[in-house]
């Protein structure tokens, strides 16, 4: 089943799981111990997260890891877009003010 | 040619949901005396502060442990945004910590909208100045509507192309 990833990362939990798993791939054990909910509660919302491809999971000797599909994520990483773009403005502002203080000082 | 100058300095982004936290970096070729003047002078603060259409400015300002910086943000139409922030901690030239948060033309802090504790650290780079912003929201719930805020603007900016498209296509 193709599942909605916009639905998918609707959802807290699963943005919780996807922002915990992109510092680093985690077990299932160490990831539901981030979460108050039930080890089976968490492993729906990993399923959920795998149909849509956000996650992917890896053998590991004898442990499963949960990767973050970085490049599955940049495709919907809208979350973040307007602040990351609020910044971006305003660094750029902050440059040729900047640039301004150093004229002036060269002048005087 | 592109001179050194015009170098497009790179803002890095990461978030630490579990201690509901942010952290922005950016470096900028300008001294930390000059950086650090444009983030605490207001003057040059107004001059940077807001997004194109947006203007910044300040009513107030007095830049010491315990001061205030009150402004607005105005709109293309007239329309004005009041926020504050409250200085905590000040080390000139290396950091200022604070306290930031949505109010009205007096300064009293609209308790509606999430606050936030700022620090602020300002560090000698290879470019010039390194500057490193940790935000703390002061919960989880604060951190969800500014990640959700965004979420939904972004949502409805793709819409708002689709829009377009559609309208380009008839």
């Amino acid at each position: 089943m193709r599942r909605d990833v916009f639905q998918a990362i609707a959802d807290r939990t699963r943005r919780d799981i996807l922002m915990l798993i992109a510092s680093k791939a985690m077990t299932p054990n160490a990831l539901a111990e981030h979460f108050d909910s039930s080890r089976q509660a968490v492993s729906k919302h990993i399923k959920i997260l795998t149909e849509c491809k956000l996650v992917k999971q890896e053998q590991t000797g004898r442990e499963i890891y949960y990767h973050f599909n970085a490049q599955r994520m940049k495709e919907v990483d809208k979350w973040l877009e307007p602040f990351r773009a609020l910044w971006e403005e305003r660094f750029t502002n902050l440059d040729i003010v900047l640039r301004n203080l150093k004229t002036k000082k060269k002048k005087s | 040619m592109k001179t050194t100058e015009e170098k497009i300095m790179k803002t890095t982004i990461n978030k630490d949901v579990v201690n509901n936290k942010m952290f922005i970096t950016r470096e900028f070729t300008g001294t930390v005396e000059d950086v650090w003047n444009a983030w605490t002078d207001p003057k040059l603060l107004d001059q940077w502060w807001a997004p194109k259409p947006w203007k910044a400015k300040t009513k107030s300002m007095d830049f010491r442990e315990g001061g205030r910086w009150v402004y607005c943000m105005l709109g293309p139409d007239g329309e004005k945004h009041w926020a504050m922030a409250e200085y905590h901690k000040v080390v000139p030239q290396k950091s200022y910590e604070g306290l930031d948060a949505f109010a009205d033309e007096a300064g009293n802090i609209n308790t509606e909208f999430p606050r936030m504790n700022w620090k602020v650290t300002f560090k000698p780079s290879p470019e010039g100045t390194k500057v490193e912003i940790e935000i703390t929201y002061s919960s989880k719930e604060d951190m969800e509507k500014i990640i959700e805020l965004g979420f939904q603007e972004g949502f409805t900016a793709a819409h708002d192309n689709l829009d377009e498209l559609l309208a380009a296509k008839k």
